[in-house]
């Protein structure tokens, strides 16, 4: 099962300063390709879609195909405008939705 | 000579053995496929050359976790950023990695993550811009063990 995100984006920053950040998520991406003992085909089970906001504003966001590996990992910039709240979210194959939030501070 | 020989018999060795254990289990995309994933992308347009720098290793030891890094040459303004970019794997069961999307927010259009690669091939890279216009690069790796589990 898909557990808790890790979230790498610096504390504080100054305006108009582009940040890096990091995420990485637990997940085995079953890519619907690979066969069990007996032969059969091991149902496609994936992360689909990343998506990352800034104080409701969308930044970055991803669609995944089964292509991507295991524990699927993201490194992307983002603009610093204002002091705020990153949200991230990743979307399982089966609707469950992970949230995660992280907040950065103005300089 | 000898060795010249065996070399070439070594890679064609190879090349038949990893064509015939992925043959069993399900067709790669065709060049085709990768002609269609673009075209519906670009929607009929060119893709020019330029502008997009694909970083990826020249030799993928392990192809299960192959990382790759997308940068866009782009203002990133309202007015002239870098849509999405779009990247293909030509020899993979299904050639789509992932797609991503940018916006003026994100300052620069710039991502890395890590994917799957099947065997030794290209992989294609093709942003679109905000003003419409489409650009595309393409990488070749040499993957020592393939990624597509068994």
């Amino acid at each position: 099962m898909a557990s808790k995100p890790r979230i790498k984006v610096p504390k504080k920053a100054a305006v108009g300063d582009i940040i890096t950040i990091k995420s990485l998520i637990s997940h085995k991406m079953e890519s619907g390709q690979r066969k069990d003992k007996e032969g059969n085909v091991i149902p496609r089970k994936i992360i689909n879609a990343f998506s990352c906001e800034f104080n409701g504003k969308p930044v970055f966001s991803c669609d995944l195909d089964p292509a991507i590996s295991a524990n699927p990992y993201f490194e992307f910039k983002a603009l610093v405008s204002e002091a705020g709240t990153f949200k991230f979210s990743w979307t399982d194959d089966d609707g469950e939705v992970i949230e995660a939030t992280k907040d950065i501070a103005v300089a | 000579m000898i060795n010249v020989k065996r070399r070439t018999l070594l890679t064609r060795t190879a090349g038949l053995a990893t064509a015939a254990f992925f043959g069993q289990q399900s067709a790669f995309a065709s060049v085709d496929e990768v002609t269609a994933a673009i075209d519906a992308f670009t929607k009929g347009v060119t893709p020019d050359s330029g502008v997009i720098t694909l970083t990826t290793p020249e030799i993928a030891e392990n192809g299960n976790s192959v990382p790759i890094a997308v940068s866009v040459d782009s203002p990133m303004t309202e007015d002239d950023h870098v849509v999405s970019v779009m990247l293909l794997a030509e020899d993979n069961p299904n050639p789509e990695i992932a797609t991503f999307h940018f916006t003026p927010h994100s300052g620069q259009a710039s991502a890395s993550t890590r994917m799957r690669l099947a065997q030794t091939q290209n992989v294609v890279a093709v942003a679109k811009m905000s003003s419409g216009a489409f650009h595309s690069a393409s990488n070749n790796i040499k993957v020592t063990i393939g990624g597509c589990g068994g």
